[in-house]
């Protein structure tokens, strides 16, 4: 097997998890501030009673905690595979988020913004085609 | 403008703070054991490291400022306009971590970006 094999079969499990628990955490986040209302200051004094209702949401804490699986395996990830390899890949969760928000948030997503998805999955799919790191292995493109 | 400043520091923070904890992974090496205990070893072994409290500090003011624009925008409009990150990224890999991208990634990343411009058409 080669190195890039070897690379690709351990990276492509863990890009999955990071695909779903990346958008369903912010899914969660956006529901929990939703819910607190518009943040219009950035004065410390105004921040402090919003930064106690956002804290006391259950939302908060459940989208920081999928959130948090998200972080362990990117940077599982990034000690092997190049940053500017990790940080595209993951980019197919803007597709899961897109439905996400749709089935649990209930946001009318347009055609514009499907197809604003769909290319940036595009990218993914070229950036995909290229070796997860270029210090350890000859790239193939 | 309150959300171009939200998106700024969502954009230019949280992509710093990345290529810190990135750094700081790198220092670690290659994990090849994904046992529990193994795993939690390296997260101690992580936070030893001032990049990667460097990287949680500036992810940590990209956080709040996503959490910010979140109670006033759409989730599904939001985080796809902050894959400008990307662009950012690739520079910030290149310059900062010495990555080299080949011409492939740099098109796969333009047009991860022409999507991001078509969402921002789509702002409601």
């Amino acid at each position: 097997m080669t190195h890039t094999r070897r690379l690709q079969l351990k990276t492509m499990p863990l890009i999955l998890v990071s695909i779903i628990l990346g958008p369903l955490g912010n899914v969660f986040l956006g529901k929990a501030m939703k819910g607190i209302g518009t943040v219009a200051s950035a004065r410390i004094l105004d921040l402090v009673p919003i930064a106690s209702r956002v804290l006391a949401s259950g939302y908060i804490w459940l989208g920081i905690a999928c959130l948090l699986g998200f972080f362990i395996a990117h940077m599982l990830l990034l000690t092997w595979a190049d940053y500017s390899y990790v940080q595209p890949a993951t980019s197919l969760s803007y597709l899961s988020i897109s439905v996400l928000s749709y089935l649990l948030l209930g946001e009318m997503i347009s055609p514009l913004r499907w197809l604003g998805v769909m290319v940036i999955c595009l990218g993914v799919f070229l950036v995909g085609r290229t070796s997860p790191s270029t210090s350890g292995a000859p790239s193939r493109a | 403008m309150r959300e171009v400043v939200l998106f700024f520091l969502i954009v230019v923070a949280g992509t710093a703070g990345e290529l810190c904890v990135s750094r700081a992974m790198k220092g670690i090496g290659e994990v090849h054991d994904f046992r529990p205990k193994s795993i939690l070893s390296f997260v101690l072994q992580s936070l030893r490291l001032p990049w990667m409290w460097l990287g949680i500090a500036l992810m940590s003011l990209g956080f709040f400022s996503l959490l910010a624009i979140l109670s006033f925008q759409e989730v599904s409009f939001v985080v796809p306009v902050s894959a400008l990150s990307y662009a950012a990224g690739a520079f910030g890999a290149k310059a900062f971590l010495g990555e080299r991208i080949n011409r492939n990634r740099w098109v796969g990343i333009a047009v991860v970006c022409i999507g991001v411009t078509i969402v921002w058409w789509s702002r409601k």
